[in-house]
């Protein structure tokens, strides 16, 4: 196997931990709002962050 | 008058509507890049996403229909001429004497015959597609928020389109704005939050129209929109934030030098990610849409064809949303960094 191989597979492990993350965070402020659901506004903001953040690691690693 | 207005607007519908669809016909483009040879539908596919996605000095209407547009290239002085003497690469153009070949979207100078000159650079200014789209939609926004703001001269409720833009300017100023910065110093940054956010958002739906052009997925313009961002943090930044970066409060000595050079980085990190995201988001998004139209022509099953259909249309929604999202995650990170860079530390 080439290197290119290597990146592709690594490529592909960071998009599913990437995914991971972001099922965990989606998955928590669903908890959250539930709970709550009078904090939703604050929680949706506070999830879109995160996601956003943990989305930017994903495309700096397709695009590198 | 308002029937009038109605019947225009769907005329121009129709017609875009048709022109999109022979513009992101595969079959069209055999004779355009192939020279002589016919490709395969997948080759064709490929390469009329990369044709998509690229910015060009041709504004194309309909396949084999292109509005030339002007290049602008300094060279010792400025050259003006329409991108049409090219001639789509056929041609060389010449003013005042130097000659100019455009080889893949890219302007190089060359001699007479058409050699390119090696080490002979020129810096190209050109109103690419690109360059067009974004200067109609600065005249778009300039003319409809500017129509909103004297609306409130004759009354405190706007008339037309006005109409849909309060709600998401008010969108803006509560949710995006007032949360992040905080009620004391929003006010000086609101008109670039609201500039970056509808100049983003509508850039994103004309690129999701029949005849969109891939702006914001471009990364010259996200880098721009990002350095933007990252100057106005640096230059109204108050002492709390030079003194987290320099010399964090509250943390013991070696931690503070260990801290030093990573909150450096980071300054530079935060408009670096805001730049891919966009960036990558829309590009992303585009590269799949036009990889499932491809794949309708490409299906040989009516089965899948409906399947693949179906498949566009709710990714083409999907995109919709995206859109929207991408708009508002860079104002709300952007308005994010403002707030660090304002915040009062009175607590501590």
């Amino acid at each position: 196997m080439d290197a290119e191989t290597f990146a592709m597979i690594g490529k592909g492990l960071i998009v599913i931990g990437a995914g991971l993350g972001i099922g965990k965070i989606g998955g928590s402020a669903m908890d959250a709002i539930a709970r709550q659901p009078e904090a939703t506004a604050k929680i949706q903001t506070a999830m879109i962050i995160a996601a956003a953040l943990i989305e930017g690691i994903g495309f700096a690693a397709l695009f590198a | 008058m308002m029937k009038a207005k109605l019947n225009i607007i769907a005329t121009l519908l129709v017609l875009f509507s048709t022109t999109a669809f022979a513009l992101e016909h595969p079959d069209d483009h055999s004779h355009d890049h192939g020279e002589g040879q016919t490709m395969d539908l997948k080759t064709e596919i490929k390469q009329t996403i990369k044709h998509h996605l690229k910015d060009a000095h041709y504004f194309e209407l309909y396949h084999g229909l292109a509005m030339p547009l002007p290049v602008i290239i300094w060279d010792n002085g400025i050259h003006l001429f329409m991108s049409s003497s090219f001639d789509h690469g056929h041609a060389l153009a010449s003013s005042n004497g130097n000659y100019y070949n455009l080889d893949h979207g890219k302007i190089y100078k060359t001699d007479s015959e058409g050699h390119v000159l090696e080490n002979q650079s020129i810096i190209d200014f050109s109103i690419t597609k690109n360059v067009l789209v974004i200067i109609l939609m600065c005249a778009f926004l300039l003319i409809s928020f500017s129509k909103l703001a004297r609306s409130y001269k004759k009354g405190p409720i706007p008339t037309g389109f006005g109409r849909i833009l309060e709600p998401l300017v008010l969108f803006v100023r509560d949710d995006i704005a007032i949360p992040n910065i905080g009620e004391k110093h929003y006010k000086k940054y609101m008109s670039y939050l609201l500039t970056v956010f509808f100049f983003i958002w509508f850039l994103n739906l004309s690129g999701m129209m029949p005849l969109g052009i891939n702006v914001t997925g471009s990364i010259v313009v996200t880098f721009s929109l990002a350095l933007i961002t990252y100057f106005i943090t640096q230059f109204t930044a108050n002492k709390n934030y030079w003194g987290h970066i320099f010399w964090m409060p509250g943390v013991p000595v070696p931690m503070k030098i260990i801290l030093l050079p990573i909150e450096l980085l980071g300054t530079i990190i935060k408009p670096f990610s805001l730049m891919i995201r966009l960036y990558a988001n829309i590009t992303a998004g585009h590269v799949v849409l036009m990889s499932l139209i491809g794949l309708i022509y490409a299906a040989q099953h009516w089965l899948a064809n409906g399947a693949f259909f179906g498949l566009t249309l709710f990714l083409g929604v999907i995109e919709l949303l995206v859109a929207f999202l991408q708009a508002y995650i860079f104002t709300m990170l952007t308005a994010l960094y403002f707030g660090s860079a304002v915040e009062e530390h009175d607590d501590h």
